[in-house]
């Protein structure tokens, strides 16, 4: 087994897996309504694409993204779209947003399916649309579109592929019970994944508190170049940054992404997902959810389709609900309270967790901090979480950020540990909240400025451009005058009687012309557009200043390499984006100049 | 339905502020063990006492304040303030004495910077000091001989009388300097060995002391075994002190050997029970071994050229003052950064 590393802080709460893993999964089957959420992912909502009434089949893409990032929703079931409203959906503000309620027919009548029997005859961004139209996104935690995470930036290379079978939360066991049942799904999905990233190394990370998964994974991984690595049972092994730390003793820059240290992390459902998108051409309309709690008869895993109410799934699993106390959907580290059972089953949604009051208690009232330090102690990201503690209950938001605040993954650790039981998680999602809010409001009120100053600086312009008028009107109005009088002076003189119709004929066609030249020169301003010439100047300077900038971007970062600076990371970055602008400006010169050659070549021949 | 609504994480395991205070009177309990078998029933007394009036005032403060009495005195911390000056008082303070100390550690010292978790300074060094400074006669005549050395050791009845009485006259035949104290005084005239051949220290370091520095040693383990404590501030502590008495104090004949600041005074106590506690001290573990060192360094010095005896109750305030400098200086490197944002905010960011 290849070394593992550890990551520091972390604490061991009570497990409690065994309650969900006696039984195999379930298929929990069709409730009489499902509700599907129109934003279930990071990133925009989906737009729907069908309206009330319309007849659907399984499988059947309902809703897409268009602009932006996002994955399309689609049909778990043949039936009947009843309506498209705001209704109750999972989040941890018990707030209401845009859902598609599909009524099903009973039918369950599948789309014709278009899986791909060989997938390395395809090219790699025709598997990524096949995964992208298939409605993938992580099913972890925050999902994230899974094409757009599978082709990272192109001056990020990904030598490791981890695939997360952690499941370090207690309670949970919907990875547990996938790798035990679908390791074959599994690895063939991480396959795919492989093929498109080709990775140096591909991981299977599984903590040693599931030899079962464990076992099946080895079995199925046999004969491959897949690595297994069983990890110390530790919570949160299985969070992105530390699991990253005990495979590879590397740290993700703060700010950053994986993929800056060359390494992925994919969800053990996001790869059977992956699987049988493009292995059965089966879009994703189902997941594997944990049921479990004291105030369940029947704990386990259930198969469920996306939309499934939260009420019917309870049900299933045998709900007490006079033992009920409280509902927690994820775990009981990060997960968040309901406050209805109206919500739906989402594609990040992997444990139901109904509580009884002596399961989970209330915790007893908070006591002041007295730096006991255990909250350091037991920090995976090594904060100091009794500071930020102070700073946000102070609003005191500059002095948390200092602390780099935004690097806390809100994993509860120290809250867990707290002999004060202060909700310090609570305290840091305030304060990261108002600190938001005060960045959206400097931005707004930076705008308002920049609008206020441009408009103050047209009004003087126009003020200007008004006077100039006038002064011209009047220098004209005085030339005029003078030359009459002086005309009138020399017709005194010469005695000339002026006849008066041809001067107005005069007239007349000195304004006919000035209106023939007006409509003239807006044909002409029309007309030119049309052949628009690449402007090869413009363009010349553009380079030359994408190409200093990169020059100077270089000299930051050699400055900061030789003074082992914290931005370094950010500066690479930087660069890339430079070169690639350079490379851009290049292109499009070079564009131009063939343009022109040909305008030049075709006007030469004409 | 209604489900009750709470923010994650949903799972705790705290062990409460209450039970770490209760360790920590278990863990002192060796120490106090050691002082009664070698030094009479003085501190028992002194504990007991000190304990009553910590309580006492704490509840008469919390009720001033309007504040849960019950709840705040539950969390034991004012019964630890008043264990700890029980445990370092000299063995015949009278109780005014005592008590004067106690009420201002729990009254001004915590109470009046805000309660629990507030207090910048250590209330029970406060009060300590503020009596050592007040009352020097009664604090530095009143140590008690080790129990070997009296004639006729005087039993429960007569230690509490000459608590309570606040004369000092009577007890004369049984109180005496610390050895720390004497040897300093003694060396400027005499020879180490000279020095050492006074009944005070015995055939090891100095009589009885050694014992009850090993008792709160071995309690002072005990808490880092339960990880109510780290081993940063002892281990700084620790390490300060003996490498300034290596380094300035090399010659016995000059000034007081190693094993002396070691195992004499206060050293033990301070390093394990009162340096570390976590209010006043230094957060980070670097902040935690500079604070600590620095306790180490200027109890050597304030022991070696320092006018008054007790340097414990100096050094930790002293550094107290120091905290919030030391922890600007001294955050731990975060996950996915290079090195540490030191110093004040607004600085070195990026």
């Amino acid at each position: 087994m290849s070394q593992l590393w550890d990551f520091a802080g972390g604490v061991h709460p009570a497990e409690n897996k065994h309650q969900s893993t006696a039984r195999p999964i379930r298929t929990a089957g069709i409730p009489d309504h499902l509700v599907l959420p129109l934003q279930q992912h990071i990133g925009e909502p989906a737009e729907a694409i069908v309206t009330a009434g319309d007849r659907v089949l399984k499988g059947q893409k309902i809703a897409d993204v268009t602009n932006g990032m996002g994955v399309p929703v689609h049909a778990p079931t043949s039936g009947i779209i009843e309506n498209i409203t705001d209704l109750p959906v999972p989040h941890p503000s018990g707030m209401n947003d845009r859902c598609i309620t599909l009524r099903p027919d009973g039918e369950d009548q599948w789309l014709p399916l278009n899986p791909v029997s060989d997938y390395r005859k395809l090219d790699r961004d025709e598997v990524l649309a096949i995964i992208r139209d298939s409605g993938l996104s992580g099913m972890g935690g925050a999902g994230f579109p899974t094409n757009i995470k599978l082709r990272p930036p192109r001056d990020r290379k990904v030598s490791t592929l981890i695939l997360n079978g952690a499941e370090c939360e207690p309670y949970i066991t919907a990875d547990d019970m996938t790798m035990r049942e679908k390791a074959e799904e599994v690895v063939a999905g991480l396959k795919v994944m492989a093929w498109i990233l080709r990775p140096e190394r591909c991981v299977i990370a599984i903590e040693d508190n599931k030899p079962e998964a464990a076992e099946a994974m080895r079995v199925a991984t046999e004969g491959t170049q897949i690595q297994l690595a069983i990890i110390p049972t530790k919570y949160p092994s299985g969070g992105e940054k530390q699991l990253i730390q005990i495979l590879t003793g590397m740290e993700v820059p703060s700010g950053g992404i994986p993929a800056d240290i060359g390494v992925m992390c994919q969800n053990i459902g996001t790869a059977v997902a992956v699987s049988q998108a493009v292995f059965e051409g089966k879009p994703l309309i189902s997941r594997i959810v944990t049921v479990t709690g004291e105030a369940v008869r029947e704990p386990g895993n259930f198969e469920v389709l996306i939309g499934t109410p939260i009420e019917y799934l309870l049900e299933k699993a045998g709900l007490q609900a006079d033992k009920a106390n409280r509902l927690v959907l994820g775990g009981p580290m990060m997960g968040y309270t309901l406050k209805t059972t109206a919500v739906p089953v989402i594609k990040t949604s992997n444990c139901l967790i109904a509580a009884t009051a002596s399961e989970l208690p209330a915790p007893p009232p908070e006591q002041p901090c007295i730096r006991c330090g255990e909250c350091a102690e037991v920090c995976p990201m090594e904060l100091l979480p009794q500071q930020l503690f102070w700073h946000s209950k102070a609003s005191e938001f500059e002095k948390a950020e200092h602390l780099n605040l935004f690097d806390c993954i809100e994993c509860g650790a120290c809250s867990y540990v707290c002999p004060s039981s202060i909700p310090l998680v609570q305290y840091y999602r305030y304060a990261k909240g108002e600190i938001q809010v005060q960045k959206a409001e400097q931005l707004k009120s930076d705008r308002a400025r920049e609008r206020f100053e441009a408009r103050q600086a047209r009004l003087e312009r126009e003020q200007q451009e008004k006077e100039q008028r006038r002064k011209d009107r009047a220098k004209a109005a005085a030339e005029a005058q003078s030359k009459k009088k002086a005309e009138a002076e020399k017709a005194a003189t010469e005695g000339d009687a002026t006849d008066e119709r041809a001067s107005k004929a005069a007239l007349v066609e000195q304004a006919l012309a000035r209106k023939k030249s007006k409509v003239d020169a807006t044909k002409a301003e029309t007309a030119e557009p049309v052949r628009e010439k690449p402007d090869i100047e413009t363009l010349e300077k553009q380079l030359q200043q994408a190409q200093s900038k990169l020059e100077t971007m270089q000299g930051m970062l050699d400055d900061a390499k030789t003074q082992q600076a914290d931005n370094v990371d950010k500066l690479e970055r930087a660069v890339a984006k430079n070169h690639d602008r350079v490379k851009r400006a290049e292109d499009a010169l070079t564009d131009a100049r063939n343009q022109q050659a040909n305008q030049t070549e075709s006007q030469s021949t004409e | 339905m209604a489900f009750v609504q709470q923010s994650s994480p949903h799972a705790h395991n705290a062990r409460p502020t209450s039970r770490v205070m209760l360790w920590v009177v278990i863990a002192a309990l060796p120490g106090l063990l050691a002082q009664t078998l070698f030094f009479g029933w003085g501190n028992l007394i002194n504990v007991v006492w000190c304990i009553a009036v910590a309580l006492a005032s704490e509840a008469a403060i919390l009720g001033l304040r309007k504040k849960p009495v019950a709840f705040f005195l539950k969390d034991n911390t004012a019964a630890v303030t008043g264990l700890l000056l029980g445990l370092s008082l000299p063995q015949f303070a009278p109780l005014w004495v005592s008590a004067i100390a106690v009420i201002s550690a729990i009254v001004v010292a915590k109470q009046l910077y805000g309660g629990l978790g507030s207090n910048p300074f250590n209330p029970a060094m406060v009060g300590y000091a503020l009596v050592l400074i007040s009352f020097p006669v009664a604090m530095t005549t009143n140590w008690a001989e080790p129990a070997l050395l009296w004639k006729n050791a005087p039993g429960f009845g007569e230690t509490l009388t000459t608590i309570a009485s606040a004369k000092q006259t009577a007890v004369d035949a049984w109180t005496m300097a610390t050895p720390l104290d004497e040897y300093k005084h003694k060396i400027a005239r005499h020879t180490a060995e000279e020095v050492l051949r006074h009944p005070t220290f015995g055939n090891g370091i100095a009589r009885g002391w050694e014992w009850v520095s090993a008792a709160f040693l071995a309690g002072g383990l005990l808490l880092l075994f339960l990880r109510i404590i780290t081993w940063h501030i002892p281990a700084g502590f620790l390490a300060g002190l003996t490498i300034m008495s290596l380094a300035f104090g090399n010659n016995a004949d000059q000034y007081a050997p190693v094993s002396l600041h070691l195992l004499a005074g206060g050293t033990m106590l301070g390093a394990f029970f009162i340096a570390t506690d976590p209010v006043s001290a230094a957060t980070s573990h670097q902040g935690k071994l500079i604070y600590g060192a620095g306790i180490g360094i200027l109890i050597y010095l304030i022991r070696t050229w320092g006018n008054y005896p007790d340097a414990v109750a100096f050094s930790v305030l002293l550094m107290n003052f120091a905290v919030p400098f030391i922890d600007h200086y001294t955050p731990p490197r975060t996950y996915g950064h290079h090195k540490a944002r030191r110093g004040i905010t607004g600085r070195n960011q990026g």
